[in-house]
């Protein structure tokens, strides 16, 4: 009785085993055979992001090799360190492609793409993830409406701090009424951002690529 | 061939999993906020289940019964996994859109729950039959939910089917009602309960209409 017991102890977790085993080698062989196109489409899918905010031939370097890593600060809100892409134009410093945070939106934090060209200007901003109410806070995306879109061109010289805020707080933005949190939230992290950029501007560009 | 149509009818209507079974609520509450979404996922979980009803099906006498939930979860994990990985590869915009819910259709108890009350008993071919009408099924309710909570909630049909089949379908999106300014509780997860509720009671009022009739069609003759 107790050798039955034992041997089909034996026998099912064997079989588990076997099952893993085959289990784990097909995933893994799945995984190999499609490694290299998703890495191959991910970068893609960076790149047209990257071209929507930037200037048609501002760059001649290729984007995403050419990074520096931000340690966390407050001006971009991020805790842990974060890749910015620098574009260049035969060597000289063009634009550099910031990741920054919003940490006080609505529905938590909003990830934004904030493409600074060199001069300070900004070339265009887009939000990457949020968790804002659809169909109320939500039209921060371009998918959603052309707000994101009032950033285009704005910088710390042409506009006073003063101004960076949304029109319901004295300043220049548009806003929707009933979200008035949510582009507050995205209007100070952009302000921030140019603010990083002014201080940290030769170190950003200055750097090695890791 | 009337084992199949059985088993149709069941995934489709009798036993439909969203309306009657009411397994798998985690998903189709989540992702129901428009026709696109409804269906994209719905048709995802028709693929995983059809293939893991098989993949079971095919190795059931090799599995002694002290192990088949593992070993079915196991099976339904990597498929689900592998599945991801080759729409994350050669389907790279669909996976944009539908993303985040592959990994749920692992939660989805309704695929472990086939593959345990049919597949582990049944032939091959009848067990992937069953988990693509269960999914077709599940599909059919999501995309009705999906529509309603849609229309309702910002006056389009089909909205976001560019995103599926590439620019050149934008125009199939539909907008119903011109200026409108929607009704967010239709889209926040609210929406989903009410529109489901919905959905159910009038199925069961269906049934109820279809039972009392051929109720009546047997009780008449008696009195002539």
């Amino acid at each position: 009785m107790k050798k039955g017991i034992f041997r089909t102890s034996l026998r099912t977790s064997f079989i588990m085993v076997a099952f893993v085993l085959f289990t784990t080698a097909l995933l893994a062989l799945t995984y190999d055979k499609t490694h290299d196109l998703i890495t191959r489409s991910e970068e893609e899918e960076k790149l047209a992001l990257f071209n929507e905010v930037l200037p048609q031939g501002i760059s001649d370097n290729d984007l995403l090799r050419d990074t520096v890593e931000i340690a966390p600060n407050d001006l971009i809100g991020n805790t842990s360190p974060v890749t910015a892409y620098r574009a260049r134009l035969g060597g000289k410093p063009a634009a550099v492609l910031l990741e920054a945070i919003a940490p006080d939106g609505y529905g938590g934090k909003i990830v934004l793409l904030i493409a600074i060209l060199a001069n300070g200007e900004i070339s265009g901003v887009r939000v990457i993830s949020h968790n804002e109410t659809p169909g109320l806070g939500d039209y921060i995306e371009i998918a959603k409406s052309q707000w994101i879109k009032a950033f285009d061109h704005a910088s710390l010289a042409f506009m006073p701090s003063n101004a960076w805020h949304v029109k319901k707080d004295g300043g220049r933005f548009d806003y929707m009424t009933g979200a008035t949190i949510t582009p507050r939230a995205v209007v100070k992290a952009v302000h921030k951002a140019l603010e990083y950029f002014a201080r940290n501007k030769e170190t950003l560009f200055a750097k090695e690529t890791k | 061939m009337n084992e199949y149509l059985e088993i149709a009818k069941n995934g489709l209507w009798k036993q439909n999993t969203g309306l009657v079974q009411l397994l798998g609520m985690c998903p189709l509450l989540a992702v129901s906020s428009s026709v696109v979404n409804g269906a994209s996922l719905g048709i995802a979980t028709l693929t995983v289940m059809a293939l893991s009803n098989l993949s079971v099906s095919l190795i059931r006498n090799l599995v002694p019964s002290e192990i088949r939930i593992p070993v079915f979860i196991l099976i339904i994990a990597s498929l689900v996994t592998i599945i991801q990985l080759v729409m994350k590869a050669y389907l790279h915009s669909l996976y944009l859109v539908l993303g985040i819910f592959i990994p749920l259709i692992v939660t989805n108890c309704i695929v472990l729950a086939r593959t345990e009350a049919f597949a582990s008993k049944q032939q091959a071919l009848p067990s992937c039959f069953d988990g693509a009408m269960m999914g077709l099924g599940l599909t059919l309710v999501l995309s009705v939910l999906g529509g309603m909570r849609e229309l309702a909630g910002k006056g389009t049909l089909l909205s976001g089917i560019d995103l599926v089949f590439g620019e050149s379908a934008k125009s199939f999106a539909l907008t119903v009602i011109p200026d409108y300014h929607g009704f967010l509780l239709a889209i926040l997860p609210p929406g989903a309960f009410i529109g489901l509720g919905m959905l159910i009671a009038m199925k069961n009022h269906m049934d109820a209409r279809a039972q009392s009739a051929a109720e009546g069609a047997a009780i008449l003759p008696q009195h002539a």
